[in-house]
């Protein structure tokens, strides 16, 4: 029985990882705290159901297709509206990137509407020393783990990354060595909002998806930053996994109900006591 | 000295001109206009009282929903275990104080990002006890208050008064921070907290001594609220809109000034009111419309943009601006 909670929470966990990635890396590069990042997700879990229910395209291949429409989407947001934005008090872009949510969250539910979907996709499942799981769910796991890797490597390999993470440790250097800064920050926003298109595609194998969700995505990847220590990847997957363990074993101890008030509370608790993450660790290494 | 005088004089007019015309304008309209004049007077309270730290001192709270909704559910437990209004109201300013302080000490540590995501996550912390302590709080049914005795129009009447009585409050309390030592010191935090502290202000009080003030006259006007819709429910008290919607009126009219919560306050109701009756399904993205717009136009707020236009025609000084 406990392997089972365990077995969850870690897929879960490995979900919650992804999600809060992206956020994480925005932060990290922009210095900005993207309100929009529950939206990401909810619209790349929209794209990948549409994709794969209404045109019949593979669900990997949809969830993609949703990863592609927000890069471009997250590209163009942050080339021409938030870099306005992007040098000014904290509270400016915060309350900008939450005045945009607001415009992207009420036209989603126009065009949406309420109403819960989710990615129907039945493969079977799995047992293994008493622990049962679906294969779907461990494809949303694969396909979010192995993309938050995929994103940890690119950061350290690719000459792309490289100058993400220059232009993290210190703008105006990175712009004495040519690197468009700019350009770094849309594109990193544009990943960003990627890595929040592939969460949300893997979350619909999980939970029916509603606009009314975005807040709670967005709660989710304030509370996994925060744990794992905001701006790094590592951190997010230490948070991501933390979260997913904590709320699997806490909805045993206090009911399903406290979950979300047992994270927050857990969240201003390593807020206050230790605000470099329960990780530790500063920086993309 | 007469000069002083002079303006001490015409500020006086001004206030006893508006403090007129706002009774005036209670007396005599209807009750549309009452029920728009009390939400603009209960606007202004909250966004003078998001001003002592948002503008003054510089720290982005996003708090004022977890003010308001303990306020509601402190004012609404007291009247439904039949204490008199007043108690409520100050029982639920008392609980704003303590828990501001306590509260207080433990985020105002924090800096930046860390201070905005600690003050959004009170409250919905605070929103998830309210929706499940259910005993206490009758959870996400809601809560029903005793109504007021009287007619409908008096009572009115009653708590468009009540609420314009605490903007004069918490504008008094504003206009004596401004010219104090205190509220000098509370931009000398906000302009470096290193430095503020290196000169000898003890600035962990200041700041908890801001955010104390904010936080009472914030859980005021959250009684006074329930006592007036007599019926309260976590999702409306303690909604995180509310917390994004003050500090977008501050900076509307000018963050860190005297006039400026006032004005911005005035001019996002009456935007609001316009809009709002046409769009009814588009509600949140006007309001989103509306913060990008500031944000992109005035992002420093109508008052400095309006002095900045006199100035360069008469090079007048600007009046009633705090310094900064």
């Amino acid at each position: 029985m406990i392997a089972q909670y365990i077995a969850n929470g870690l897929l879960i966990g490995s979900l919650y990882a992804c999600l809060a990635v992206g956020f994480s890396l925005i932060y990290g590069v922009l210095n900005i705290i993207n309100v929009m990042h529950g939206s990401f997700v909810v619209l790349g879990a929209y794209i990948t159901i549409y994709c794969s229910q209404y045109f019949g395209i593979s669900p990997l291949l949809s969830a993609l297709i949703g990863c592609l429409v927000l890069f471009v989407f997250g590209y163009l947001t942050q080339r021409f509206l938030i870099n306005e934005v992007v040098a000014a008090p904290i509270f400016i872009s915060f309350t900008l990137t939450f005045g945009l949510d607001l415009l992207l969250n009420n036209a989603m539910i126009q065009a949406f509407t309420a109403t819960p979907r989710s990615l129907i996709v039945d493969y079977g499942s799995v047992t293994m020393a008493g622990v049962t799981l679906p294969i779907a769910r461990l494809g949303a796991m694969v396909l979010a783990l192995a993309l938050t890797g995929l994103l940890y490597w690119l950061l350290r390999h690719s000459q792309m990354g490289r100058a993400i993470i220059a232009v993290r440790m210190d703008r105006h250097a990175a712009a004495l060595l040519g690197i468009r800064v700019p350009r770094i920050y849309a594109i990193t926003f544009g990943i960003g909002a990627l890595m929040a298109a592939a969460a949300g595609g893997a979350m619909a194998v999980v939970y029916p998806i509603t606009p009314l969700l975005s807040t709670v995505f967005l709660g989710k990847s304030f509370v996994i930053c925060v744990l794992g220590g905001l701006g790094s990847v590592p951190g997010a997957l230490v948070g991501g996994l933390a979260l997913g363990l904590l709320e699997s074993f806490g909805a045993v101890a206090f009911g399903s109900q406290w979950s979300v008030t047992v994270g927050f509370a857990l969240m201003i608790l390593v807020l206050v006591l230790r605000p470099s993450g329960l990780a530790g660790r500063k920086g993309f290494e | 000295m007469s000069g002083g005088s002079q303006a001490l004089l015409w500020r006086g007019l001004v206030a006893a001109g508006l403090i007129a015309a706002v009774s005036a304008f209670g007396l005599s309209a209807n009750n549309y206009l009452l029920q728009a004049g009390t939400t603009l007077a209960m606007s202004a309270v909250l966004c003078l009282a998001w001003n002592v730290v948002g503008g003054f001192m510089g720290y982005p709270s996003f708090a004022t929903a977890a003010f308001f909704g303990l306020g509601a559910y402190i004012g609404g437990i007291v009247q439904n275990q039949d204490g008199p209004m007043a108690l409520a109201w100050i029982a639920a300013a008392a609980g704003g104080m303590i828990f501001a302080a306590l509260l207080g000490s433990i985020l105002l540590g924090l800096r930046g990002h860390y201070f905005a995501i600690g003050t959004i996550a009170v409250v919905e912390v605070m929103r998830e006890i309210a929706n499940n302590w259910e005993q206490l709080t009758g959870g996400a049914i809601g809560m029903n208050i005793p109504i007021l005795a009287g007619s409908p129009r008096a009572a009115g009447l009653f708590f468009y008064f009540a609420m314009w009585m605490l903007v004069v409050i918490a504008f008094a309390a504003t206009a004596l921070i401004a010219n104090s030592k205190f509220g000098f010191g509370l931009r000398c935090i906000r302009q470096n907290e290193n430095a503020a502290k290196m000169v000898g202000i003890d600035v962990f009080r200041f700041k908890v001594a801001a955010f104390v003030i904010s936080g009472l006259i914030v859980s005021t006007a959250g009684a006074v609220y329930a006592s007036m819709v007599a019926f309260i429910e976590p999702k409306d008290v303690f909604n995180v809109l509310l917390s994004i919607e003050v500090p977008v009126m501050v900076m509307l009219g000018g963050a860190g000034t005297v006039v400026g919560p006032l004005v911005g306050a005035a001019l996002y109701v009456v935007l609001r009111e316009l809009v709002w009756v046409n769009f009814i399904n588009f509600h949140s993205a006007i309001l989103g419309i509306i913060i990008i717009a500031v944000i992109y136009l005035v992002p420093k707020g109508v008052l400095r943009e309006f002095h900045a236009v006199i100035r360069s025609k008469l090079g007048a000084r600007p009046v009633g601006l705090g310094k900064g």
